[in-house]
């Protein structure tokens, strides 16, 4: 049973010959050393063995249900060039390990460096590290790496952060270690409170953390923050969750920020109900040793040719262990393979205007909103690509009346926040027509009259 | 026009900075059909950037042949093969990669609402299933998206448990043979860690566990079999010492490939193991990742598993958040489901037997590497391995040959060299890991080059001091790249 398998090249005679060598007569011989009262009597109890066209058979019948989506919040659909999979389907790339041996990987490593200058250049900042897992767990180590640069541990989270973003950053921080206090944002406009944050505001806090666009959308005024933290000798963090975003954007390296984390999905990498996505992570020069994750360096081999190599490992756990700046390891390799394929397909013209299409959807959808009676806009601040909308009426009933037209009409934001048990947060990238826009805003119009 | 090197097809590629040309596109957008929105009629001028300063202009084939070439100077599984010890090297199945990206899965947004998520939830729920069965547990969560990120939730479930009980516990126990991981995950999640030393089996010893082991001690840290490829032949009995005194026993699962339908874990008293789905069960690790760390669970840490779970009653799936003892979230949404799919497909594919079979054919492709090896390389441990060997280079060492040497000169040979200078407790470690995949011939082959760079280390050392030659960059240095660090590509000053 189950010695077919087409993954294992062992014949019969292949077994007998090298048992013979070991000097055992049957498989079982090999586990001998294992406790008898610990040895399974009975197989495992899973289904298969399926062949290749059985197992496919058994896909098909997973549907998913043509629909158009106004979803965001943290996963953007964006478009992905055809090249972009092509390219990391070679499995020259995608069957490699970690580059350890530089000198039959320095595909990997190129690629790694191209990418760590890409984000360099997409955020404003001097490093990038070659990822982490995505841009919560990027921003949880930020916090992290802000306590160690500091040597503070109180840090303060803007309230118009994703608020998994936030619950992740609570995982990592043990309450009884450190201090963490919410600055909630503007009612009115949705962005950050800035007096609010300098009431909390002092001499403890190790960093100050905003995310730009926010989880409403709205563009933050980072500056402002990134001034003041400074001036109480902490850190500035930004977060993001849509890269694209910084097509248009000021980048938050020119703004003061210290650490920039943030998820790079919409870099090229399908939404896939939640991952593999890619965590970003960029910070300034001064403060590389002090950074998590894998770094790749250019250098020059014994005839001086250039290469790269993994480099500065000694933050790392394979060699620091117990002092170690993170535990992490595994990254998002091929993520990250992906987002350099993208950009570099996009470019500097290309990023801009899908950023502007972005921008220019979610203004038009804007104006139908502003036509529907029983909805509003909900915050007054400038947003990128998605904003969320007030609604008179009970926002589970509405989706669910938008999803019998065959529309995901948004996401509900009282999940997350009871103040906003009337609000949708609704997203239009580029993959969305004008048409499909029109519908949305008929059946939202409908489905609240 | 500067001079042309005769580097062959693909041995000059430039970086994609220094390629392209000024107004060249490589991009394709939907067609404009609502009006295009002058951005600081909307946006306040100071908060807008230009465009990003040195990004790339390059036509699709630019970038096809770029990032083609650069895939050329890589060495994957599909090229050969690759005894990373620890790693766990083996095929990836293609039709895992067909399924991985159907539109039902790749396009479904993870706040897609439950009623039409019903297949991906199915996908995830079975899955959690199959783990749990694999390994003798309770319960599984998908969420942690590698190895060492299931090390963290699993030892903060631990914690989370024993604050709940009112313990105030400080230390955990972590052997000398452990992966870094374990070692950086105790301090992260704000544990001492206390050192265990592996005995002169090369395993945990009981009675250090029994006088290291106190109230003060959350639990130990174990890796089965560990990494030197051997069983923690004490295992039983260093879960009972830790079990007395209130403490719980985690198991570093990145060796399940040795246990498959051999024993289970959960049967060995273990209270938490973390799975990597980018060894055991054939997920690429993509040059560095995305992998996936599911952990598994008893029943008293159940409650503590990261939100949302997933449940199902009667034929619907659903995701419950609603945990009060959960240790919260340790990454957005659900985890790698990309990766778990993979998984998934993998494990319907081989069925019971397959997989049995395949721990089979590890641990009989590492016996015998190692008794083919041992009259060449020194093998500090000589007694019967599971799916991986670990030699050194004590012989060589006469000649001034070191691992690292003979590491280099196996690249000459076409093969990826072993995990080297790991695990720590064997100076000068080479630890290899074949894996079920591949055949007594290809095994064989490996087996000569090494034979032969044993010979050459007597006859002619400098072979091995020099190599590798026959690639594209020699040996790299990497005291520059430190020393200067050059992290990212600057624009060359204008003259």
């Amino acid at each position: 049973m189950g010695g077919d398998s087409r993954y294992i090249p062992h014949t019969d005679e292949d077994c007998q010959a090298m048992l013979k060598t070991i000097g055992l007569n049957r498989v079982e011989d090999l586990f001998e050393f294992i406790p008898q009262q610990f040895r399974l009597k009975d197989p495992l109890r899973l289904p298969g063995p399926l062949s290749e066209p059985d197992l496919l058979r058994s896909f098909q019948t997973f549907k998913s249900p043509k629909m158009s989506g106004f979803l965001g919040a943290g996963a953007y659909h964006h478009f992905i060039p055809s090249v972009v999979r092509a390219l990391v389907s070679r499995s020259e790339f995608y069957t490699a390990y970690t580059p350890y041996q530089p000198e039959i990987s320095q595909g990997t490593l190129q690629a790694i460096f191209e990418y760590q200058t890409l984000i360099c250049q997409l955020t404003g900042m001097e490093v990038s590290n070659a990822s982490m897992y995505d841009g919560a767990s990027s921003l949880a180590e930020a916090v992290l790496m802000a306590e160690r640069v500091s040597r503070r541990r109180k840090v303060l989270l803007s309230e118009a952060i994703h608020p998994e973003y936030r619950r992740v950053i609570q995982t990592y921080l043990d309450p009884k270690l450190h201090e963490v206090a919410t600055i909630p944002y503007e009612r009115e406009r949705g962005r950050t409170d800035g007096k609010a944050f300098l009431n909390l505001l002092d001499q403890d806090v190790s960093a100050v953390v905003l995310q730009s666009p926010n989880f409403f959308g709205v563009i933050e005024d980072l500056q402002a923050f990134s001034d003041r933290v400074h001036e109480a000798g902490g850190l500035m963090i930004t977060a993001f969750s849509e890269a694209i975003a910084y097509g248009l954007l000021n980048p938050p390296g020119t703004l003061g920020a210290d650490i920039v984390a943030g998820e790079g999905q919409s870099l090229g990498i399908p939404v896939s109900y939640g991952g593999p996505y890619l965590g970003v992570f960029a910070t300034l020069e001064r403060h590389v040793r002090a950074m998590p994750g894998r770094l790749v360096g250019e250098t020059v081999d014994l005839e001086g040719r250039r290469g790269f190599v993994l480099t500065l490992a000694t933050r790392e756990q394979h060699i620091r262990r117990e002092r170690a700046t993170s535990n992490i390891c595994t990254n998002e390799g091929l993520c990250a393979l992906m987002a350099t394929v993208f950009l570099s397909c996009l470019g500097k013209e290309g990023l801009r205007e899908m950023a502007l299409m972005n921008l220019s959807k979610a203004e038009y959808a804007k104006t139908r909103v502003s036509a529907i009676r029983h909805c509003r806009v909900a915050f007054s601040a400038p947003t990128f690509n998605e904003f969320v909308v007030e609604i008179e009426g009970d926002p589970g009933k509405t989706l669910t009346a938008m999803r019998e037209e065959q529309i995901l009409g948004g996401l509900a934001l009282n999940r997350f926040d009871p103040h906003l048990r009337h609000h949708l947060l609704v997203t239009f990238t580029e993959m969305v027509t004008k048409e499909e826009i029109d519908h949305w805003a008929e059946a939202l119009d409908r489905a609240l009259t | 026009m500067g001079k042309i090197k005769d580097t062959g097809l693909t041995q000059d590629e430039h970086l994609i900075f220094e390629c392209g040309s000024r107004g060249r596109k490589g991009y394709s957008l939907p067609r404009w059909d609502v009006e295009k929105v002058h951005a600081n009629t909307v946006i306040p001028p100071q908060l807008l950037r230009d465009g990003v300063e040195g990004f790339p202009e390059l036509s699709e084939v630019d970038v096809v042949r770029h990032f083609t070439r650069l895939s050329q100077w890589n060495y994957g599984i599909d090229s050969g093969f690759y005894p990373l010890g620890s790693c766990t090297m083996k095929y990836n199945p293609k039709v895992n990669e067909e399924v991985a990206t159907m539109q039902a899965f790749s396009n479904l947004h993870p706040y897609t609402p439950e009623g039409v998520a019903q297949h991906a939830l199915k996908v995830m729920y079975d899955l959690q299933g199959f783990l749990a069965e694999i390994t003798g547990m309770d319960a599984v969560s998908l969420q942690p998206a590698a190895g060492a990120h299931g090390e963290l939730t699993g030892i903060m479930m631990i914690k989370a448990c024993l604050q709940d009980r009112g313990e105030k516990r400080k230390k955990i126990l972590v052997p000398d043979s452990a992966h870094g991981t374990n070692c950086s995950t105790s301090t992260i999640a704000s544990y001492q860690m206390v050192g265990l030393r592996s005995n002169e089996r090369g395993v945990i010893s009981p009675e250090q566990v029994a006088t290291l082991m106190d109230e003060e001690v959350a639990g130990i840290m174990v890796t089965n079999p560990n990494t030197l490829g051997l069983f923690e032949e004490h295992l039983a009995e260093i879960v009972e010492i830790v079990h007395r005194k209130g403490g719980f026993v985690y198991c570093d699962g990145a060796n399940l490939n040795a246990l498959l339908g051999i024993i289970k874990l959960g049967d060995m008293g273990v209270d938490v193991v973390h799975i990597n789905l980018h060894k055991t069960f054939s997920t690429p690790h993509g040059g560095g990742g995305p992998g996936a760390g599911p952990v598994a669970v008893k029943e008293a840490l159940a409650p503590y598993l990261p939100i949302p779970v997933i449940e199902k009653k009667g034929d619907r799936y659903s995701l419950n958040s609603d945990r009060p003892q959960s240790i919260g979230k340790v990454r957005a949404f659900y985890g790698n489901f990309g990766v778990a799919l993979r998984a998934y497909a993998y494990i319907l594919t081989m069925g019971a037997g397959g997989l049995k079979r395949a721990t089979e054919m590890a641990v009989l492709n590492a016996n015998y590497l190692m008794k083919q090896l041992k009259d060449h390389y020194y093998l500090p441990f000589d007694r019967p391995c599971m799916h991986e060997c670990v030699f050194s280079d004590r012989f060589q060492e006469k000649y001034h040959v070191s691992t690292l040497d003979i590491a280099k000169r196996l690249i000459d040979y076409g093969f990826h060299p072993p995990t080297i200078y790991f695990p720590l407790v064997v100076r000068g470690a080479l630890m290899m890991e074949p894996t079920e995949t591949e055949s007594k011939e290809s095994l064989d082959q490996f087996i000569n080059a090494m034979i032969q760079i044993a010979r050459e280390a007597e006859e002619n050392p400098d072979l091995l001091r020099k190599a590798p030659q026959r690639v594209k960059v020699r040996r790299l240095d990497e005291v520059q790249a430190a020393r200067k660090p050059k992290l990212r590509w600057t624009a060359p000053r204008p003259e």
